[in-house]
């Protein structure tokens, strides 16, 4: 079957019901996707699909819908998105496994909704665990994300 | 203390001792040196001028035998280089460096000491000394207790130093002027001329060179990186999803394992079939292993998916099928033939509880998991050149002397590649999934295995924490505390976790009372009493180890005697404060709080705890709402002693999440076995704090102590008890028994 992935198309022999999450990670080489918990239950997995946030783990590779977005595919290093540059100037990531479903989550809500509340962000974000607690800069980096996408 | 005579007369002795997060053993001669371990594996044109750094033809690398689980120690050791080393911070390189009883972990005795010997001074320096021969001979290269700062601190300043003024010397040679007209900056040595000469091209000239010894460090006021604002250098992976994680390795050829172990933590394989496994795709072959079935594949999910479609016969755990058994072996533990320490015996306790009121209560703590949020996992290559391994660990050595044992060759033929790891919280101190990968790899011989536990496999036969009990009475007289007898019971988690390594820890273990027994506060009559429970489930050292349920027991057991006695909780702890760095402490958060008492209004209110550990004092005030949804949990304060705050950013980043462990765990968290099974074994049933319910965690780091502290550990012990004392002066609610989830709802 054929995906479309970080704007490349690919052609994968894979069993219908394998999660899209193990496609990425084991078939196409995207490591960014993390396994957290295989149960929607931390959001590890986070990607996009057609620009929504959905948990990678959940979704059967001969269900997806649409083109898949993953962190690698949000931006890179040399040209961040946004979020990602309100991460690394909050230096949000203590063990930083979670982050990038975390980033997916709020990149997500931002699209969505450019200047989210306080309890908007909580309902958001809730669902993405963070064993390490990072939850404070968190909610701090999504703000400045908010603003940076704003002002353009 | 008629063992730390016994081991000051002696020269040559077996000895051992329970420290956070490990435990230090062995034979050993007092003050025996050891071999630099860079010498031996220096290619030519390369130059070790310490342990810790080395310089070649591509520049600075930091050999760190400390593991980074996402507490920043990576950063903060190339840090401390950097600062003495007149190098830019990001110009360090980082290598996990190999296994080698050179890395012994000195930070670590001290936590040991104070156990043995409690009051600062003479006996406790013996001590410190003696335990840190023991632990270098044992070569206990070990991540644990907050100790990467403490350790480092010195060492690591001093190696940057050391190489500075040797790549000086070296420069001084060639261009034949006096070392000392020489400056070092930005790794080059400049000459008064202005000729510079790199670094990377010093390199071979200082090989072979004496290093410089006792080179003065810089003051404070004179450092660059060192306590101020730093960009952690992992930052920008972590931010675009390029860090690769120990579950990310790949390598060519590899082939994926998956593991069904028995279902009850502990019991064994009976028999099993593979064959519908074997039928589905991509599956290459089934194993036995310790505890169970591996299955390769030639993907995870595939792995995981056979894994679960072998049938197997299992038996039964060795622990008690019903968790009303385990608490029962607890509450049986109180008596003195299983008592492990009373270190605290102040004044006389037995007399005050004959004259007074006596108040008493009872508490509880029970297992958790560790869970960090990547599974555990690990590659093994069996080959003829030797055997790799490549996993995210914080005991590199004892992973290399199981999985030569295994292989079935020398500890110097196993290559341990330390990865990054995605949290640990004390998991990765285990390595039971080494050591089954192994056991595949050497029926696959040449082939990279890579064995990944699904969550459920990760939770479920995780080593948890501790279950405990405790058991307060006390006394008030005239509004004070007069009388605290705290006794504590739970199985030695040291006897446990060690066990597993084939080691036999005798004496006292520290941590049945640890958080407890050495906390500064002068109540005339005190005793803290440890109790070991026989073994129940497995057990393992889990964030603060034993202070993670001592904290919680010692703070409660004191606020329900302030609270007898009519006082204020920080104003009757500042009166019994014994010790100048606690009264700061709380002093802090009473400011920070604005603390007017514990009430705040209809279902509003606030708690506080205090806890040292780990070397630090660590007070917080917990605020919350008692609200139509549940309980809110509104703002925390915290103050932490640490000696020096060495990078605030990250220093901030540890105490929000050492507090939101603490209060997360507190709140809903809990491991229960019914024959042995875990009945929870993924965050659907172990959830921990969400976003949505987050407080506000304002911070502040003192730096009135003269011992520079890591912080990794110490928020977690007084999160739990500020947040019982909260609840209760805002529902009158008092909690006794962890997770509070069990009697109160939380909102979010």
């Amino acid at each position: 079957m054929k995906l479309t992935v970080d704007g490349t198309v690919h052609e994968v022999d894979v069993e219908g019901e394998m999660p899209l999450l193990w496609v990425l990670r084991d078939e196409l080489n995207i490591k960014g996707v993390k396994y957290g918990c295989g149960i929607a239950a931390c959001g590890a997995c986070t990607v996009h699909i057609d620009g929504e946030a959905v948990r990678s783990c959940q979704v059967a590779a001969e269900d997806v819908w649409g083109a898949v977005t993953t962190i690698n595919g949000l931006g890179t290093p040399d040209a961040m998105h946004a979020v990602q540059a309100a991460w690394a100037e909050h230096q949000v990531a203590q063990c930083g496994y979670c982050q990038s479903g975390q980033m997916m989550q709020a990149a997500a809500l931002l699209a969505a909704e450019p200047a989210p509340s306080d309890s908007a962000i909580d309902e958001a974000m809730r669902g993405n665990l963070c064993r390490c607690g990072t939850y404070p800069r968190i909610r701090a980096a999504v703000k400045t994300a908010a603003k940076t996408l704003a002002e353009g | 203390m008629g063992k730390v005579k016994t081991i000051a007369r002696r020269s040559f002795l077996i000895g051992s001792a329970a420290v956070a997060g490990g435990v230090a053993f062995g034979v050993w001669r007092y003050k025996t040196p050891y071999a630099n371990p860079l010498e031996a594996g220096l290619d030519a044109g390369e130059a070790a001028l310490t342990p810790y750094v080395k310089i070649d033809a591509s520049g600075v690398t930091l050999i760190t035998p400390r593991a980074d689980k996402g507490q920043g120690a990576y950063h903060v050791q190339a840090a401390l280089i950097a600062e003495e080393l007149d190098v830019a911070l990001d110009a360090v390189k980082i290598d996990p460096g190999p296994p080698d009883r050179a890395y012994w972990n000195t930070a670590l005795a001290p936590e040991a000491a104070e156990f043995m010997a409690p009051e600062e001074g003479f006996m406790r320096d013996a001590v410190t000394g003696v335990l840190s021969s023991v632990m270098k001979f044992a070569g206990m290269q070990i991540t644990g207790g907050s100790t990467t700062v403490p350790d480092g601190f010195m060492k690591l300043r001093a190696a940057g130093a050391s190489a500075r003024e040797t790549l000086k010397l070296a420069a001084a040679a060639r261009l034949g002027v006096e070392a000392s007209a020489l400056r070092a900056e930005a790794g080059r040595v400049i000459a008064p001329d202005g000729t510079a000469l790199t670094y990377e091209e010093l390199a071979t000239d200082v090989a072979g060179m004496e290093p410089v010894q006792d080179v003065p460090l810089r003051a404070p006021e004179d450092w660059r990186y060192l306590g101020k604002p730093m960009q952690r250098l992992d930052i920008l992976a972590k931010s675009t999803g390029t860090q690769r994680y120990g579950i990310d390795f790949e390598i060519d050829g590899m082939v994926h394992a998956a593991v069904k172990l028995a279902p009850a933590q502990g019991g064994g394989l009976v028999r099993y079939d593979a064959s519908a496994a074997l039928g589905m795709r991509g599956v290459r072959g089934a194993y036995e292993v310790t505890g169970g079935v591996a299955v390769v594949a030639d993907n995870t999910w595939r792995a995981f998916q056979a894994a679960e479609a072998v049938e197997a016969e299992w038996s039964a755990a060795p622990m008690p099928a019903r968790m009303a058994e385990h608490w029962a072996a607890l509450e049986a533990a109180f008596v003195p033939s299983h008592q492990d320490s009373r270190v605290r015996d102040d004044g006389d306790v037995d007399a005050a509880m004959v004259t007074g009121q006596v108040v008493t209560a009872d508490y509880r703590a029970p297992y958790l998991a560790h869970a960090p949020l990547e599974p555990v996992s690990a590659v093994v290559r069996v080959a003829n050149d030797g055997v790799d391994v490549w996993t995210g660990t914080q005991i590199p050595r004892f992973v290399q002397n199981n999985v030569a044992k295994i292989a079935g060759v020398e500890a110097d033929a196993v290559r341990v590649h330390v990865l990054m790891m995605g949290g640990s919280f004390g998991h990765r101190l285990e390595d039971d999934v080494v050591r089954q990968a192994a056991e595949v790899a050497v029926q696959m011989r040449g082939v990279p295995v890579k064995l990944t536990y699904s969550r459920e496999t990760d939770m479920a036969h995780d080593y948890t924490r501790q279950i405990a009990m405790a058991k307060m009475r006390g006394t008030v007289k005239e509004g004070r505390v007069e009388a605290y007898d705290l006794s504590i019971a739970m199985p030695s988690v040291i006897v446990s976790q060690m066990g597993r390594q084939g080691l036999g820890v005798p004496g006292p273990d520290s941590q049945i009372v640890a958080g407890a027994f050495e906390q500064p506060f002068a109540i005339p009559h005190h005793r803290v009493t440890g109790y070991r429970a026989d073994p129940l489930a497995p057990l393992s050292s889990w964030r603060s180890v034993g202070a993670s349920s001592n904290g919680f027991f010692y703070n409660l057991g004191l606020e329900e005697l302030i609270e007898a006695a009519g006082a204020d909780p920080i104003e009757e702890r500042l009166r019994l404060a014994s010790d100048p760095l606690a009264a700061k402490v709380l002093e802090a958060v009473a400011e920070m709080s604005g603390w007017d008492g514990p009430n705040m209004g209809p279902r509003r209110g606030r708690g506080v705890a205090m806890t040292r550990s780990f070397g630090v004092h660590c007070a917080q005030v917990v605020e919350v709402r008692d609200t139509d949804a549940g309980i809110q949990i509104d703002k925390v304060y915290v103050a932490a002693e640490v000696g020096r705050v060495l990078d605030p950013v990250n220093f901030e980043n540890q105490v929000q999440g050492g507090v939101v462990w603490g209060l997360g765990h507190a709140m809903n968290c809990e491991i229960t076995y019914e024959n042995g099974v875990a009945e929870q074994q993924n965050f659907d049933a172990f959830e921990g704090m969400r976003l949505s319910q987050c407080p506000e965690i304002l911070v502040r780091g003192l730096e009135n102590g003269d011992a520079v502290r890591g912080v990794g550990e110490p928020p977690v012990p007084p999160a739990a008890p500020a947040l019982a004392a909260a609840i209760y002066a805002a529902t009158g609610v008092r909690l006794r028994e962890m997770p509070f989830s069990k009697v109160v709802r939380f909102a979010g």
